[in-house]
């Protein structure tokens, strides 16, 4: 029951935070809103077991994520956004809402009464445990991967 | 819980981000309502996981989120590529390769 109420508080925060980012004008704001909606998903991941993604989420998006947008926001600052066309606003609500509406649907139709068990599941011992043998290629490519990122952006970035 | 909760809820986050894809006009808000959208596909994956009793949904939830950090590092820098050479960070802006 505690559970519920905690996934439900967590999810509203989330949502309305997920909100403000794409409805606020100002981007720092929206970067503020989106620091907000990646801590409130944390709380969720717990509570389904998953401890590791949750501090990884927390690590990555708030450490390394949020701080990166802001710094482009810095950089960038001058640049005002105009107002967002209205036409392009209609569009956007169709689109989301046309696809909300019938996903919210299937998923009520497809898992109308089914339970998680995340208790069943392992924890982050099996999940380093799956990562350095059965998902190893993966985790060695998403080094590579890293580092291409790493030098790519500096590349891009660098004044010369 | 129930598995309907985390999808009904990535299911609003993944379209709060496709609205914000759509609207938004700055490339650093692209770049933020794709987060969400990535967002939501990792509590899909971790719920699903938590349903089908697996560990996979958290690999490749964390493999997502390192994907994203990528994406994330090469886009801004692309951001403030536009923004030293062109002045601007809206991408109705930017057509150079409009046919």
């Amino acid at each position: 029951m505690v559970a519920e109420w905690a996934f439900l508080v967590c999810g509203v925060v989330a949502a309305v935070a997920a909100w403000r980012v794409v409805v606020v004008a100002d981007v720092a704001r929206a970067a503020a809103a989106l620091a907000v909606a990646m801590v409130a998903m944390a709380p969720l991941f717990v509570l389904l077991a998953a401890e590791l993604v949750a501090v990884v989420q927390v690590l990555v998006y708030l450490g390394a994520t949020v701080v990166l947008f802001l710094f482009a926001i810095m950089l960038t600052r001058g640049a005002r956004e105009r107002a967002a066309v209205p036409a392009r606003q209609g569009l956007g609500t169709v689109v989301a809402g046309g696809l909300l509406v019938p996903l919210l649907m299937a998923v009520r139709d497809a898992f109308g009464d089914a339970e998680v068990h995340p208790a069943r599941v392992g924890g982050t011992a099996e999940v380093g445990a799956s990562m350095l043998s059965g998902h190893v290629i993966a985790f060695e490519a998403m080094s590579m991967v890293l580092l291409a990122a790493l030098i790519g952006a500096i590349v891009l970035a660098r004044r010369d | 819980m129930q598995l309907v909760q985390c999808l009904s809820l990535a299911a609003v986050l993944f379209c709060l981000g496709l609205y914000g894809v759509l609207v938004r006009r700055n490339v650093v808000m692209l770049l933020m309502a794709v987060e969400l959208m990535l967002n939501a596909v990792n509590l899909n994956l971790v719920a699903f996981g938590a349903f089908r009793d697996s560990i996979v949904g958290q690999v490749f939830a964390i493999f997502v989120i390192a994907i994203a950090a990528a994406e994330v590092a090469v886009g801004l820098a692309i951001v403030v590529l536009l923004h030293r050479q062109r002045s601007t960070v809206e991408f109705d802006e930017l057509d150079e390769l409009k046919g």
